[in-house]
């Protein structure tokens, strides 16, 4: 037996190891705003598969008394992923906006640095749900207006009113095919979770 | 799939997908043993251990292994190996609990280090 002192035997071959820092960004608004688009704006997107339970009329359908409560069906979603020279890679979640894989926000939110809640002007309830949920999680959240060709402009002020907004949340407009404006709607986002940190200030970077 | 059972006729083909359903890889468990929790950009790493007398590492289990040889991220390793998000939690709690790996670091609570968060900010701002 080898000894095996209480930690730092973390690699095979002995030698120390340096855990990458990572960190992720979740990216919500309502189904078909753009959430991929902006994802894959700014960085590499890979495959991911993960579970749905089965909803209480499939599993009416398929009966499955006696299995066991967690029955459940496959799903595949996204995910990016950006490295930096650092060393630090950063992931970027769109939550699913369906309804039904509202079970999912929990395990994505967990550990989360905040949230950035894509808006489209034409469909401005659609992202009631998400500002909702951040809000009651309490996970910091900026509002990025897409702004889509034709759509038409609003001042960030008057979104402000539409979606009942507190004064301290950042609203940004964006465009969320562009690389640029992308970045800086993340910037904006961490920006303001470290001007949040404190808990205290409810300082508004706008 | 072998025909050892005899049936000459089967009624699915390649095109119809795994046969084996994913929670068949990890004996019907849908959660980890012990307890254990992997949340998705956790950190992990196989040890040097060897596995104990009582534990039978399986196919899947080994490419993990194999997979974790450096540090990697549990959302970055499911991705790779293509199983379920769940199917992959349950494998990690198994070679966790047989001390086969080990979660080299987790973040459970909303991000208040400014320090990270500077690092992803400077990240941001180098793109």
């Amino acid at each position: 037996m080898d000894s095996n002192p209480s930690d730092g035997t973390l690699s095979s071959a002995g030698a120390a190891v340096s855990v990458p820092p990572t960190a992720k960004i979740l990216i919500s608004g309502g189904f078909g705003v753009g959430k991929t688009t902006l994802v894959g704006a700014i960085s590499e997107i890979r495959p991911l598969r993960t579970e749905e339970p089965m909803s209480d009329r499939s599993v009416g359908v398929d009966d499955t008394r006696g299995v066991g409560a967690k029955t459940t069906t496959t799903v595949a979603m996204d995910f990016g992923r950006i490295s930096f020279t650092s060393g630090l890679v950063l992931y970027l979640f769109g939550t699913p906006g369906q309804e039904r894989f509202w079970f999912m926000w929990d395990d994505l939110a967990v550990g989360a640095v905040g949230a950035v809640v894509l808006a489209d002007t034409r469909r401005i309830a659609d992202c009631f749900a998400s500002i909702d949920y951040f809000e009651r999680s309490g996970m910091p959240f900026i509002v990025a207006v897409n702004c889509f060709d034709g759509a038409q402009r609003f001042e960030p002020e008057d979104i402000r009113i539409a979606l009942s907004l507190g004064p301290e949340v950042p609203i940004v407009l964006c465009d969320a095919r562009n690389r640029d404006s992308v970045k800086k709607v993340l910037v904006s986002l961490v920006r303001y979770v470290m001007s949040t940190g404190s808990r205290a200030s409810r300082v508004s970077i706008a | 799939m072998t025909s050892h059972d005899g049936y000459q006729d089967r009624w699915f083909d390649r095109e119809a997908g795994p046969v084996v359903r994913p929670y068949a890889l990890t004996k019907g468990r849908t959660l980890p043993s012990g307890g254990a929790e992997f949340g998705l950009i956790d950190v992990v790493i196989a040890t040097s251990g060897r596995p104990p007398e009582h534990f039978r590492p399986g196919p899947e289990h080994r490419r993990i292994l194999s997979l974790c040889r450096r540090p990697i991220p549990v959302v970055d390793l499911t991705s790779e190996i293509d199983l379920p998000l769940g199917v992959v939690r349950v494998l990690l709690g198994d070679l966790t609990s047989e001390g086969m790996l080990r979660v080299l670091s987790t973040q459970k609570q909303p991000v208040t280090d400014q320090r990270l968060l500077r690092m992803v900010l400077d990240g941001l701002e180098s793109l």
